[in-house]
């Protein structure tokens, strides 16, 4: 893997929703490159026919039965609303018009 | 230091249980230490002052009514503060939940409160848990108690630090690829990672989820198996916390003999790299072990040396992920400049709320998530777990367990490590543990020179946690540090 391009830190960025400033982008640039080449060192491991691990114990994915559980009361659940309006949390509105 | 503060949680809670203390002595006793050592330390980000002596008075009154009291009965108990309480603030040390007030208690929490321990605050930490020195705070560095120019480990480190200058009773920590077990090595504590699933993470602000763990900080093995027996066990709110019996650790641990015990020494983790002087406290461990009858292997686990790399890019994704909720929308603060559209309101929110090594974590786990890089890393990083995984498979087939140091070095200047790599280093010996999903428990065993704490590692079988206790109590009775705790520049400790 060649060093990261400042386009790549770019991509990345706007993937990541994350907006940089020039500075801190070139900063990110020259960290993530020396990470990602420590990083090399995985493509040189044998993995042929290894399967990939994505839980550390082995067990099933198990489903509770379904009841009604107890949950928040409204008035709780809506305590750290930043805006509410009603029973309904208000958020900036995504498809024009107003919040 | 004989005071109350430094007594085993187990003889604290039993005290207040019969009527020797009661929980508001228990209480003030640490309030005052706090007020005389916090200043220097800064292990907290909240001490619920209010909440911990009512929470105290209520105990006091029950047991006054004659009530008999749970096994942590007045004990106060410090968390990390990325576990969820209720009406007490949470921020996991980042500006983006600054302010925000839980409605209800993580898991853990649920089961100390239920044990009648007493909540005391939240502990600093690196933000969101990504960190290994406590420097990632958005708040402010915790200075280590034995030296304070020095840092505790991380990223559990508020846990570590306050544990070990008694500014709390014993804490909850969690650790992703070390955060508990570095901390307690660095802080002469004793930091126990249970096997993946043991512990319920229901209430756990997430890092990365197929890593991440709960697990005491403590000043003893006995208190340690304590508190796991209380907080582990099957949580139908969290569908990865294992659902099998939890055995008594606690009263388990008596009896327990070491004499032909198999520990395996892996040679990879004794290589180039180990501080010398961390080196001399594990072979005199070693050494004390032996003569005590365990037998010692040496063995292979061979890829050791792929395992840092491995563990940054999972972790790293999983965090790009899991981070990705903090929008100032669904969660976190809200950056909202006049005229800005929905994706500026993400994109400020994030880049204001975010400190600098979590937004390189989620900038490198978004690149190894990347359509066409996908296979070469991330994938490639979950086959290499595997071989790490069978790495241990076959290791146990050699012995019960392994012992390695916790880490290279003891506590490291604050301020000293300059580069993010140099710092990922540091978890070169704890992070294999979490990606094969086992248990791993550090026991403080003995100062280098210079005065500083050591900790060696365990690794055991999954779910073999009592393996782990029971040769840690080992070393706890051979290998302690002299002076056993910091004096933090009162009476000689």
């Amino acid at each position: 893997m060649a060093d990261l391009t400042d386009k790549d830190v770019h991509e990345i960025a706007q993937l990541a929703m994350l907006s940089l400033e020039p500075a801190h982008a070139e900063q990110l640039r020259v960290e993530l490159s020396a990470i990602l080449e420590a990083m090399a060192a995985l493509a040189a491991v044998d993995t042929e026919g290894v399967p990939p691990m994505t839980h550390a114990m082995p067990m099933d994915l198990r489903l509770r039965d379904d009841v009604v559980a107890p949950s928040l009361p409204v008035e709780v659940a809506l305590s750290a609303a930043a805006t509410r309006a009603d029973d309904c949390f208000v958020v900036p509105a995504i498809l024009g018009g107003e919040a | 230091m004989s005071d109350i503060c430094h007594l085993s949680l187990v003889e604290q809670a039993r005290r207040v249980s019969v009527g020797g203390a009661t929980a508001t002595e228990l209480v003030e006793a640490y309030l005052a230490r706090i007020d005389a050592h916090e200043p220097k330390v800064r292990a907290y980000l909240l001490v619920d002052r209010d909440g911990a002596r009512a929470a105290a008075q209520d105990l006091d009154a029950r047991r006054a009514r004659g009530e008999k009291l749970g096994p942590l009965a007045g004990v106060p108990i410090g968390l990390k503060d990325v576990l969820v309480t209720k009406g007490l603030a949470t921020t996991a040390a980042s500006r983006m939940l600054a302010g925000w007030v839980p409605t209800y208690d993580a898991t853990v929490v649920e089961r100390l409160r239920a044990a009648d321990a007493i909540i005391l605050g939240k502990q600093n930490c690196d933000e969101f848990g990504m960190g290994s020195s406590t420097e990632n705070s958005s708040a402010h560095p915790t200075h280590n108690p034995w030296q304070p120019e020095r840092v505790p480990g991380g990223s559990s480190g508020g846990s570590a630090a306050a544990v070990a200058a008694a500014l709390c009773s014993a804490s909850l920590g969690t650790d992703t690829g070390g955060s508990i077990r570095q901390p307690a090595s660095m802080c002469g504590v004793v930091g126990l990672k249970p096997t993946y699933g043991r512990v319920s993470r229901w209430g756990l602000i997430a890092y990365a989820s197929s890593l991440d763990q709960i697990g005491p900080l403590t000043r003893s093995v006995e208190d340690a198996a304590l508190l796991l027996e209380l907080i582990a066990g099957h949580d139908p709110r969290d569908s990865t916390s294992v659902d099998a019996p939890v055995p008594k650790y606690r009263a388990k641990l008596a009896g327990g003999v070491i004499a032909g015990t198999k520990i395996g020494l892996p040679r990879e983790y004794f290589a180039d790299g180990i501080d010398p002087a961390v080196r001399a406290a594990i072979d005199r461990c070693v050494a004390a072990l032996r003569d005590a009858g365990a037998k010692f292997v040496e063995l292979s686990l061979p890829h050791t040396k792929v395992a840092l790399p491995t563990y940054y890019l999972l972790a790293s994704a999983e965090a790009s992920s899991n981070l990705s909720r903090y929008d100032g929308i669904r969660y976190g603060a809200r950056v909202e400049k006049p005229g800005a559209t929905l994706a500026d309101v993400y994109r400020d929110s994030r880049s204001a709320g975010f400190g600098p090594e979590v937004q390189r974590r989620i900038m490198l786990g978004t690149f190894a998530l990347r359509a066409g890089y996908y296979d070469a890393y991330y994938r490639k990083a979950q086959q290499i777990r595997t071989l790490i995984k069978r790495d241990f498979d076959a290791a146990f087939t050699q012995c019960e367990l392994v012992l390695t140091p916790t880490a290279p070095t003891a506590a490291f200047p604050i301020g000293a490590t300059t580069t993010p790599l140099q710092m990922y280093l540091g978890d070169v010996f704890t992070l294999a543990c979490n990606l094969a999903g086992l248990p791993g428990l550090s026991v403080p065993a003995g100062l280098t020179p210079d005065g500083l704490p050591v900790g060696v590692q365990l690794l055991g079988r999954p779910l073999e946690e009592l393996t782990l206790l029971k040769l840690g109590r080992a070393i706890e009775e051979r290998c302690a540090p002299s002076p056993r705790w910091p004096s933090l520049g009162e009476e000689a400790a």
